[in-house]
């Protein structure tokens, strides 16, 4: 059903579909109209049999899906910036208990200074978290994707997290095409874990592990993780055949036939860049776009062989770590080697991402910065 | 009448739940705990009691502290029903999932348990423990108070007495150990939340705590037991006197037995004979520094004031009983 409705609600309506037991919810700006959104659904009886939890922050938040979901049921929870910072702690522990917990985060930068507006900044700082990462592009792909992050999770035994930028898509009112409950049931089945907290069949989790097994524990936890390429992979064709619809998956390619040049970039900036990329080939440049949907696990081999032909490469990316430089670029340095690969830092904070600008850094020839940072006002910083 | 019935012998029914046969031992020998310690014997008769009054129905929640690394460590595990262990603050909220996917799965008949130390109930886990209580999850919370954070080397807590001495209030010539204007009263706390049941319970009194989380376990909402267990390594005792100073802590009135229904006092136990505080405080080496050296205030009269209020206010001479 095609639908006007703003990203949160859209995110709301897909999450409803999936039939989660326990929602918890914790306001933090900009995630908060998702569970808003869901909240009502659960009063309207839309979301029948499920439990909506008000807890008092976002660690009480997680924790609650971490009890939830250890007791053997569809769980979600969101948040953004300073939410995700704060339940940290329970991010590397649902991911350590191999618990399939749903998470959306609406990317906003973090503090000091407070800053409400978006960048991946949040996203970042949970990459080494274990969970499974992916960043949508548009407000349909962000629905598309918590039907799939359901399906993902519970058969890998991981934790995903779907990365939405804040108010750029949460607030946006796009049409979306939202399947019916039963089409989303055909896709999702019921969810049954193997194992769970069960009076019948009791069982310890989260047990202390000594140096004896705990490394071999984190091993598995990674090769389970690179093992689930082919997961996503193929729950992104299922999710084709049946929604008729390509979504999730790894990358999407934009204009990359014969680009010499191959931006690549995360979440909702690629509808920008291919404006930009549509001007540019008119004018006989040859630039392509690779949008980057799943983050964790990283697919380097995947983005090896989109990036063969491409002779320089340059990342648009909304965070970087403060003392090195952009992590998107550097991780993209370990998939190919050999390339001419610009960083450049951009809508910081929520700093505007303009078509001018872009224009202007696609065409720079003879760059001698690795590292560039978009709509930087030198202004503000001589008058510091 | 024959002796058979005055103890000549013993038979099955009369026997506490301590020597039954039919003992569940929900806590198997073999754990890692101290000699003598308190928590151990705490938790083997709370969740023993909870296991018989709820029919073997019980969900275990554990924060990080003594307990949780004593009794679950990989591959061993002393727990002989469900349990988890998340992180140290997180437990109340833990317990809250597993009680809202419960009660979505309709198997209220289920009873989940949530417990901790005083570092996790007191300190880091207060927040989550607080918001447990105000939605009033059906989730019943068991604190065991050794008044520190003993597992990483007894360090000072919320619930530390004044003038104590911790690794981190150590008395020297300018302090008395732990700051007498610090701590706070969660008993008090849980019941200003409007609950429907807080006790206190002691291993001095095991019979007491068994009835308490027999009852506890079996009432709806949100539930909050608070049981004081010595510890003998941080505390500075015999492993063979727990049971002894937890009874001590009761005489003198530092430990009042109590409890409480939607936030109202209803019940106490009362002392047979009252003792002075200096009775329960010398018995233990963190007191020491209060016997060798004089100090204003005078730290063995600050402490004597709080077991006398203790007294006056849970009417620990009598008792009360308004059930």
């Amino acid at each position: 059903m095609l639908c006007q409705l703003e990203g949160s609600q859209a995110i709301a309506r897909a999450i409803a579909l999936c039939r989660p037991k326990v929602v918890c919810a914790y306001p933090i700006t900009p995630q908060t109209h998702i569970v808003e959104g869901l909240g009502e659904l659960v009063r309207s009886g839309e979301l029948s049999e499920c439990e909506f939890i008000n807890v008092e922050s976002e660690m009480a938040a997680l924790s609650v899906a971490i009890g939830s979901e250890a007791a053997g049921v569809r769980s979600y929870t969101a948040t953004s910036s300073q939410g995700l910072l704060y339940m940290m702690e329970a991010v590397y522990n649902a991911s350590g208990m191999e618990l399939p917990i749903v998470m959306t985060l609406g990317n906003r930068t973090i503090g000091a200074p407070i800053n409400i507006w978006n960048d991946h900044s949040d996203a970042m700082s949970a990459r080494d978290a274990g969970w499974m990462m992916f960043f949508a592009e548009t407000n349909q792909e962000a629905l598309d994707l918590h039907i799939q992050a359901f399906k993902i999770a519970e058969k890998t035994k991981n934790p995903v997290m779907i990365c939405v930028d804040g108010f750029i898509l949460t607030h946006a009112y796009e049409r979306v095409d939202i399947p019916s409950q039963e089409e989303v049931d055909k896709f999702l089945p019921f969810y049954s874990p193997e194992v769970c907290l069960d009076i019948e069949e009791p069982l310890a989790m989260g047990a202390m592990v000594s140096p004896d097994y705990f490394m071999e524990v984190r091993y598995i936890a990674h090769i389970k993780q690179m093992k689930a390429i082919e997961t996503i992979g193929s729950i992104s064709e299922e999710f084709f055949q049946k929604f008729k619809r390509k979504s999730g998956g790894f990358l999407r390619e934009y204009e990359i036939d014969g680009a010499e040049t191959v931006i690549v970039s995360m979440g909702s900036v690629a509808g920008t860049i291919k404006e930009v990329i549509d001007e540019l080939n008119a004018n006989g440049e040859k630039i392509g776009l690779l949008s980057l949907i799943c983050y964790r696990p990283f697919p380097a081999d995947i983005l090896n062989k989109a990036l063969k032909n491409a002779k320089k490469i340059i990342v648009v990316e909304k965070a970087f770590a403060i003392g090195i430089g952009g992590f998107l670029s550097r991780e993209i340095e370990l998939a190919i080697k050999d390339k001419e690969i610009v960083s450049v830092i951009a809508g910081i904070g929520g700093r505007n991402i303009t078509r001018s600008m872009l224009k202007e850094c696609f065409l720079q020839k003879n760059n001698n910065q690795s590292t560039k940072f978009l709509g930087l006002n030198e202004g503000i910083i001589e008058a510091q | 009448m024959s002796s058979l019935t005055l103890g000549n012998r013993i038979k099955s029914e009369n026997v506490t739940i301590q020597a039954s046969r039919l003992r569940p031992n929900t806590i198997s020998s073999g754990h890692r705990a101290c000699q003598g310690c308190g928590e151990a014997l705490a938790a083997r008769c709370a969740i023993d009691a909870a296991y018989e009054a709820a029919n073997g129905k019980i969900i275990l929640v554990n924060a990080t502290g003594c307990l949780e690394v004593f009794s679950c460590a990989t591959p061993e595990n002393a727990w002989k029903i469900p349990w988890i262990h998340s992180l140290f603050g997180n437990a109340p909220a833990v317990a809250s999932g597993v009680a809202a996917a419960l009660s979505n799965q309709k198997r209220n008949d289920i009873r989940i348990i949530a417990q901790g130390g005083d570092g996790s109930t007191y300190d880091i886990g207060m927040g989550c423990l607080s918001g447990m209580f105000e939605r009033n999850d059906d989730v019943l919370y068991i604190c065991y108070d050794n008044q520190a954070y003993m597992n990483t080397g007894v360090q000072r807590s919320g619930a530390t007495l004044p003038f104590t001495r911790t690794a981190t209030t150590l008395p020297n010539s300018k302090y008395m150990g732990n700051d007498p204007q610090t701590g706070k009263n969660v008993p008090q706390i849980a019941m200003a939340h409007g609950i429907p049941y807080v006790a206190t319970a002691s291993i001095g009194h095991i019979h007491d705590l068994e009835q308490k989380i027999a009852k506890a376990v079996q009432i709806n909402g949100a539930r909050y037991v608070h049981i004081h267990v010595p510890c003998p390594l941080g505390w500075g005792f015999e492993p063979s006197k727990t049971v002894k100073i937890a009874k001590l802590a009761i005489k003198c009135g530092l430990f009042p037995l109590f409890e409480a229904e939607n936030g109202k006092v209803t019940k106490s136990t009362p002392i047979d004979e009252v003792i002075a505080v200096d009775d329960y405080l010398k018995a233990q080496r963190r007191f020491a520094h209060l016997f060798s050296k004089s100090a204003s205030p005078d730290p063995l009269s600050f402490l004597q004031k709080i077991a006398d209020k203790n007294i006056e206010k849970y009417g620990l001479k009598k008792g009360i009983s308004n059930e």
